[in-house]
């Protein structure tokens, strides 16, 4: 039990955190922020890849979880990097 | 023994490593100079985090197998897809995250959890990770036009209650885990349960609500990349879901004030039902205006606004208006936009699209900049756009739409309107500004209208 409760500290810094931030973003970056917040989440690659692989129906989660979380990783920062090339200031 | 403890810790240092990495690439992606650079920093800290999982793992070729498959389509998606369809893009994206999380929630099922409150976490993770998936799938089909349900249809309704149950459910399995462990069935009815569900969280919520639904979203993959994390007892993965988990939330709560509409009111209530003024019938006549006319008058005008709403991005016409800015400016006219933060179907959407088209970005104003001078405009070009510079927000009190902060171009001295036809705006609600008299209406498709005032120009 302890290690959620130290676990849950880090979660609730980290969102705070996040909350202070990124508060005042100008709108023009708006679409950019989401998309590559977006492909941050794709994160959860990481707990894709150390997923137990006991059973068949395991190893088959398990490379969906793979293959869908790499989508979002590779898609979201191409796909911002894409974007934020495009603002250009004069 | 010892080897692989060592490969645990230094796991968890470069762990360290790469949150602080993403940290820092979360702050610089808030602003316009350093927004690259920390895209990409974030990018490396996913590289380094991944990497280091990498060593150790069990069954390696099938998850790299994967990964290089998911690494393929991820790119020629991102890499083939067109600027104006990037909202329904990173709604997929989103979902695809989503997924992720659900099926690591699913596979921790299997490993049958040791605590009660393991399993109450391995259900919340799945909840979130399964609303997230299907509800951005259904917002990619709002976004792409592919998906058309009314909101008042019964199938709509269906599934509006099977989200309802489903929550319902999550909340009973929760308190029922401390007496029991759940068994499999119990499990795969809440997996379909949510699935289901998801679709109905975003099903009724209609297109002018949906930069609140993306924004939330993308929070919830977040979250729930944030709770797998505590599952599998992996600081990076709560660091890095929490950052978007509150970026997400920004971004919701930014878009909820500009429409001065509370989340709950987004959500679960929508115009429809808030309405119940009644409906002022005759305005007035509208004053409609021909290409050439419109030319002349922007021809002598000295400063102009430029205010594009959702109708600029289906009529494609953002290339278009940044030609007629530039020429503008050459004839010595001062050319601003004015951006309103909920202008097209997700936050920063106008942003995006007057990018692609080239227009440079420091002449993009909020809604705040452009007000306080708004009589020194001469003329202010409303392209596509209606809710966002209805003046009934700021002087009928009765107004649904009451309160919203709008761009107040009735203030200028005149103003065009680019519209298809009289047509309310997503807000059911009729915008005086059409009969107002120093407005003229332009009708027709923007992008020929737009293209009719730069050969008139360049004539």
């Amino acid at each position: 039990m302890e290690i959620y409760i130290l676990l849950g500290f880090v979660l609730i810094l980290s969102i705070y955190l996040g909350l202070e931030l990124i508060s005042k973003v100008p709108s023009t970056l708006h679409t950019p922020l989401m998309s590559g917040a977006n492909a941050i989440s794709g994160i959860a690659l990481v707990g894709a890849l150390v997923l137990s692989q006991d059973t068949e129906l395991q190893t088959i989660l398990a490379f969906l979880a793979v293959f869908f979380a790499s989508i979002n990783v590779f898609g979201g920062y191409l796909v911002t990097n894409r974007m934020l090339k495009m603002f250009k200031k004069k | 023994m010892i080897f692989s403890i060592d490969i645990s810790a230094l796991q968890n240092i470069t762990y360290i490593f790469s949150s602080i990495l993403f940290i820092t690439g979360i702050k610089m992606l808030g602003k316009e100079s350093t927004a690259v650079k920390g895209n990409l920093l974030s990018a490396i800290a996913m590289f380094v985090a991944v990497g280091v999982t990498c060593i150790g793992i069990i069954n390696p070729l099938i998850l790299f197998a994967g990964v290089l498959m998911g690494a393929i389509v991820g790119s020629l998606i991102a890499l083939k897809v067109k600027m104006t369809s990037i909202p329904e893009m990173v709604a997929l994206f989103n979902g695809f995250g989503g997924l992720a999380t659900f099926l690591i929630a699913w596979s921790e099922f299997n490993n049958q959890p040791e605590s009660i409150f393991q399993s109450s976490l391995v259900m919340i993770t799945l909840a979130i990770g399964g609303i997230t998936f299907t509800g951005s799938l259904v917002a990619y089909g709002k976004l792409s036009e592919r998906l058309k349900i009314a909101k008042t249809s019964i199938i709509t309704k269906i599934f509006t209650t099977i989200f309802y149950i489903s929550i319902s459910f999550l909340l009973y399995s929760i308190f029922i885990t401390p007496f029991l462990v759940p068994s499999f069935e119990f499990f795969i009815v809440l997996l379909v349960l949510v699935l289901l569900g998801g679709i109905g969280f975003v099903l009724p919520i209609g297109g002018g609500d949906m930069p609140v639904v993306i924004s939330l979203l993308n929070s919830f993959s977040g979250i729930a990349a944030a709770f797998a994390g505590l599952i599998l007892l992996n600081n990076v993965l709560i660091v890095a879901g929490s950052l978007v988990g509150a970026s997400g939330l920004i971004l919701t709560i930014i878009m909820a004030k500009a429409m001065n509409r509370s989340i709950n009111n987004i959500l679960f209530v929508g115009y429809a039902s808030s309405k119940s003024k009644s409906h002022i019938e005759e305005q007035g006549e509208v004053n409609p205006i021909s290409v050439s006319d419109a030319y002349l008058i922007l021809e002598n005008a000295s400063s102009v606004l430029i205010v594009p709403g959702y109708g600029m991005a289906v009529a494609q016409a953002q290339h278009s208006v940044r030609e007629l800015g530039e020429l503008l400016e050459e004839n010595g006219t001062d050319v601003k936009y004015g951006i309103h933060p909920v202008a097209g179907r997700m936050p920063g959407h106008m942003n995006v699209l007057l990018a692609e088209a080239n227009v440079s970005y420091d002449i993009l104003a909020e809604p705040e900049d452009v007000n306080p001078s708004m009589d020194a405009v001469d003329v202010a070009l409303v392209i596509g756009a209606n809710d966002v510079v209805n003046p009934s927000a700021t002087e009928e009190p009765g107004s649904p739409i009451y309160g919203m902060p709008i761009i107040e171009v009735h203030n200028a001295k005149t103003v065009f309107v680019l519209k298809r036809s009289m047509s309310s705006g997503f807000a059911g609600v009729q915008n005086p500004l059409f009969f107002k008299t120093n407005t003229r209406m332009l009708f027709g498709d923007a992008k020929e209208s737009i293209s009719g005032l730069v050969s008139e120009f360049k004539d």
